[in-house]
């Protein structure tokens, strides 16, 4: 194949060494593709849903994550195959844009692959596939838009808030408090939420976790937490109505960037740069003091002399704090950050209420505590649980209910879940897809079928008749015309999912079923895959 | 077309039964290796490390076997860790809090097999953890005020928790002393104050409780051996050459005169530096650096007794135990705080010298000297104190006892059972596994002391249907009561050990697949 000729017949190659270079073409390759893509979401289906299950992953180190997160399955999968490769990205651009659903996104992916199997193999081709399905994602998006409910929350009325990321937690592992926590990620994003121009910064919010202790203990503290110490033991644990400075600049003589050397060839030069060095420190300390400063935050290490000093004139100091940290510091108590002692002026200092330190258990962690800080905007969730796999998981789940209660401060629009939105949707593209004359029919109604693959699958994972489910759900839909209606995982007894308060947003709902589709489309118009063999 | 392969090429991915079947083998083997350490006839293990020497641990501590294990079973590691979470938090029921999520996890299993979604075994096992929690909240003894009583409850809790290990011979004894070391805290948790210092020699019954701080040093030649009322200067600084920090400084001379000029000049800085320290009205100084030969002919021609490489610990504590503060500058001696003690001596324990500071200000500090036949010896002994006062500090500040001997878990399976069978539904069966899970625990007890488990067991069961104090005694071989046997426990030990065990055995039943990754291709370097 890789071998042509020209017009005078002779014969030269297109592709080189081709020997050792396997090829798929056309169909095949169209086929070997979905099968790749259906693979990668057959892992991902067993973990949707409130009763989905978890995974357990070993990392090339021997380290263990046990998640049922679906980027963070698919980002720690040893994925060799392209299309594979494909899918992972597909769920982590879900997850940098919308942060929740990133499970769903590739469940839905792999629905319509599956579908577009089934018509490929009756001759329709692919292209026609991917605009089939185009248009039923518009269909689907606008279908979205038509059922869902604007609701309204206030600083003071946050329970709507709590109840959609309720439904996100459910999903994991931490459901056993799930209330504790989405009260708590509800609270941190709206203390840094700006609701005026509708937007949330997650940075300002950092999840610190810590062994030990219960996951009831989880806390929401309103300022910074820092897993360092005091630099010297014996200076106080707790400081109030602190003024803190923040240095980039150790507390060491100043080492010019330029090379030089001071020679030393008399006694006296040997002295002079003796109390030279002693009034360097001396200055710094005093610099630190002039200011007024009574805590002082460090980059950077410093001397025993140095340290000896701060303690001395009772400046309480912490060193190494890393560079994050330190920013975080920076805008929470409103102090700048300072790169030269000669820069430090009283307004750079940062202030805040109570800076405590606090240990844990029998070891000698500790940790520093800045509260009450000038400007409270920086909150820390603090999460406490049995074991460092628990933490992690709790830390990934925080960041999804963290994320769902921003898109819905940006976004307050909301879908209902448990697959209720994906069933409505179904029908109303069923219902449309009779308008469309052409073989674009077809593809649009695959696409309603795949859609019916989400609620499919959740009630599969909840151990309910999957087809006995879903069709008295969707006549229970279509019957009472109320799109309200979907799969009872949790066995309550009502499938109103208003009553279960079962929310999503639909900002996260479109984007799924966008990218999805998106995605699927991709794949599908491939059909050469070329790649070497053996290395 | 046949599935393609997704993975690299040594990545494997276990599925559904495989992957269940998986964790609940590793989870189970971890549980029968420690199974055995358990309860006061529990044995030991020899721990051989694969670094050179080949150096060899004794140990009936779940955490230090589990910590020292090479293991690549993904659930074994989840109990690994809740192992070692359990020795950072509280210290004591290490091994309990393994063999309570394993056996939780074999209960699982039959569960699995009988055809019950591992959903309903989990929301079972969390109605079941819950109502066991609550059971032992009614049941706790909080004997706060009371501060006799208190005292005794400790002395209980300390002899219960030694009794497993290899002081056990002589757990009054060592009781005593951690109560004591413990009670001298007044109600912190900084067990950095109770110093432990190991000398192999004599027997274990020679063990001591010192009041006050011994250093493990030797005094400088010619300098005084015992000092009376001493006034301790604690510092951290270079005694040696003093560095000139600033950057680039270099010495550069052209002739042999200016070396000897320079020389003198640097000699000149150490003696200033020594004067100031002296200076500070001090007879004891206390480096964590060296101390050159030429400042130690300084101190002694002072008077001053100057001990030099105290390990940066014994700074911190000589600094807590006295009162002073660490200093590093020595401009101005009026400020800075000095430390001060009645006795300082040299006392010999076997063969070594130590120095003895008696008298301290500070009265929380301690030391306790612990004496053995062999490092291995004492090793254990270290790691059994220190159980033994992790648990007691933790106690101080959670003042709720239980009694222990197999006690709460037969009151919590109690509990548990008659949840159960108020239960309607599949999650019925998830509580009765729970509850025979934590009778596995008297059991495992009792096998191992070699008793009739079967026999005991149910025994207790009958004595518990009353509500009684009932628990196995072990040294008699029959069912007691354990409020008479002084066997108690702490409330939080036993709850930590709970609520991990059942967080462990729920997340490996969530799991339904295992994807491991190719191990990373290491270099040999052997």
């Amino acid at each position: 194949m890789a071998l042509a000729f020209d017009e005078y017949g002779r014969p030269f190659i297109i592709l080189k060494e081709q020997d050792q270079k396997t090829r798929l073409r056309g169909i095949e390759a169209q086929k070997a593709n979905i099968s790749a893509g259906k693979a990668v979401a057959r892992i991902l289906r067993t973990s949707l849903g409130p009763k989905g299950m978890d995974k357990i992953l070993q990392s090339p180190d021997g380290d263990v994550t046990i998640t049922n997160d679906g980027a963070t399955i698919l980002e720690q999968m040893d994925v060799d195959n392209q299309i594979a490769k494909l899918m992972v990205e597909l769920s982590r651009s879900q997850d940098y844009e919308i942060g929740d659903g990133t499970t769903g996104v590739v469940v839905m992916a792999g629905a319509l692959l599956e579908q577009a199997e089934r018509l490929l193999e009756r001759g329709i081709h692919p292209i026609r596939i991917a605009e089939g399905y185009e248009l039923a994602s518009r269909i689907a998006v606008e279908h979205l838009e038509h059922i869902s409910q604007k609701f309204d929350f206030g600083t003071e009325d946050i329970e709507p808030l709590v109840q959609t990321c309720m439904t996100t937690l459910s999903s994991k592992i931490v459901n056993r408090c799930k209330r504790h926590l989405a009260e708590i990620s509800v609270k941190a994003v709206l203390s840094v939420a700006d609701l005026e121009r509708k937007d949330v910064n997650l940075d300002m919010i950092k999840v610190e976790g810590k062994v030990g202790g219960k996951l009831e203990d989880t806390e929401l503290i309103y300022g910074i937490t820092v897993d360092k110490d005091m630099s010297h033991p014996q200076m106080p644990k707790q400081i109030e109505d602190a003024k803190i400075a923040i240095l980039t600049c150790p507390f060491e003589p100043p080492k010019p960037k330029t090379k030089h050397k001071v020679d030393i060839d008399t006694v006296e030069k040997f002295q002079t740069l003796r109390l030279q060095e002693q009034k360097y420190f001396d200055d710094m300390v005093q610099k630190c003091k002039d200011v007024g400063a009574t805590l002082v935050i460090c980059q950077w290490g410093f001397d025993d002399e140095a340290n000896h000093l701060l303690m001395h004139r009772n400046l309480p100091a912490v060193r190494w704090v890393g560079g994050v940290e330190l920013e975080l510091i920076a805008i929470a108590t409103g102090g700048r950050i300072v790169p030269r002692f000669q820069e430090l002026t009283p307004e750079k200092l940062g202030r805040a209420g109570l800076v405590r330190e606090r240990s844990f258990g029998t070891t000698k962690d500790k940790m520093l505590y800045i509260e009450h800080c000038a400007n409270s905007r920086a909150v820390t969730i603090f999460i406490r649980g049995g074991n460092k796999m628990m933490i992690e998981e709790t830390k990934r789940s925080i960041h999804d209910a963290l994320c769902v209660a921003r898109n819905l401060i940006r976004n307050n629009s909301i879908v209902y879940g448990g697959g209720s939105t994906e069933i409505s949707c179904s029908i109303a593209v069923e219902a449309a897809s009779d308008k469309y004359p052409g073989v674009e029919q077809y593809a649009i109604r695959a696409f309603a079928d795949a859609l019916d693959s989400i609620p499919m699958a959740l009630a599969e994972n909840s151990g309910l008749q999957p087809i006995e489910t879903l069709s008295a759900v969707k006549s229970q839909q279509i019957k009472e015309n109320n799109p309200h209606y979907g799969i009872d995982c949790n066995d309550v007894g009502t499938n109103d999912m208003r009553q279960q308060d079962v929310f999503e947003t639909l900002i996260g709902k479109q984007q799924q079923i966008l990218l999805a589709t998106q995605v699927v489309k991709m794949i599908l118009k491939i059909d050469d895959v070329i790649s070497p063999s053996h290395y | 077309m046949a599935i393609e392969k997704i993975f690299k090429d040594d990545a494997s991915e276990e599925k559904g039964e495989r992957a269940r079947m998986a964790s609940f083998v590793g989870a189970i083997a971890i549980t029968d290796l420690v199974k055995t350490t358990l309860g006061p006839k529990g044995m030991d293990k020899i721990l051989q490390s694969t670094g050179r020497g080949h150096g060899i641990t004794v140990t009936n501590d779940g955490a230090t076997i589990l910590k020292s294990l090479h293991i690549d079973n993904p659930a074994a590691k989840v109990l690994i860790d809740i192992s070692k979470v359990q020795d950072d938090e509280v210290g004591d029921g290490t091994t309990s809090v393994v063999v309570l999520a394993g056996e939780l996890l074999r209960e699982a299993e039959k569960l699995v097999a009988a055809k019950i979604h591992p959903m309903t075994i989990i929301s079972g096992y969390r109605m079941a953890a819950e109502c066991a929690r609550n059971a032992l909240l009614q049941r706790v003894v909080d004997n706060k005020e009371n501060a006799e009583k208190f005292k005794s409850d400790l002395m209980k809790i300390a002899m219960t928790t030694l009794s497993s290990k290899i002081l056990s011979q002589d757990k009054q004894h060592f009781a005593q002393l951690t109560v004591d070391a413990v009670m001298r805290l007044k109600g912190s948790t900084n067990l950095e104050a109770i110093q432990i210092i190991k000398k192999p020699g004599g027997s274990l019954k020679d063990s001591f409780l010192d009041e006050g701080f011994i250093l493990d040093k030797k005094i400088g030649l010619g300098q005084p051996k015992r000092i009376e009322n001493a006034k301790i200067l604690v510092a951290n600084t270079a005694m040696d050459t003093d560095k000139v920090k600033i950057y680039g400084a270099r010495v550069r001379v052209d002739s042999m005169s200016k070396v000897a000029e320079i020389e003198g000049a640097e000699k000149e800085k150490m003696r200033e530096k020594v004067q100031k320290i002296i200076a500070h009205g001090i007879n004891c100084f206390v480096n964590r650096q060296l101390i050159y030969n030429f400042p130690e002919e300084l101190f002694a021609d002072a008077g001053i007794l100057a001990i030099e490489h105290a390990d940066f610990d014994g700074i911190e504590r000589l600094a807590l135990v006295t009162g002073g503060e660490i200093a590093s500058t020595f401009d101005n001696p009026e400020s800075v705080k000095l430390g001060h003690c009645k006795l300082i001596e040299e006392i010999m324990i076997g063969e070594d010298k130590l120095i003895h500071f008696s008298g301290v200000e500070m009265g929380q500090a301690c030391t306790i000297v612990l004496r053995g036949a062999s490092h291995h010896v004492l090793d254990e002994a270290e790691r059994s104190l220190h159980d033994a006062l992790c648990v007691l500090s933790q106690t101080v500040n959670d003042t709720r006892v239980l009694l222990g001997g197999g006690w709460p878990e037969m009151v919590m399976a109690k509990e548990v059972d008659e949840l159960a069978r108020k239960t309607p539904g599949k999650k019925s069966h998830a509580i009765e596994a729970f509850s025979r899970a934590l009778v596995a625990i008297p059991t495992i007890i009792s096998d191992n002391a070699g008793l009739d488990s079967a026999d005991l067991v149910a025994q207790l069961r009958a004595a518990h249907h009353e509500g009684c104090n009932a628990g196995i005694d072990v040294i008699t071989g029959s069912v007691g009561d354990m409020a008479e046997l002084g066997i108690s426990e702490s409330f939080k030990v036993k709850q930590a050990v709970l609520l991990s065990a059942t967080e462990a055995a729920e997340m490996i039943l969530r799991v339904d697949e295992i994807i491991t990754c190719a191990p990373r291709q290491r270099e040999d370097r052997m």
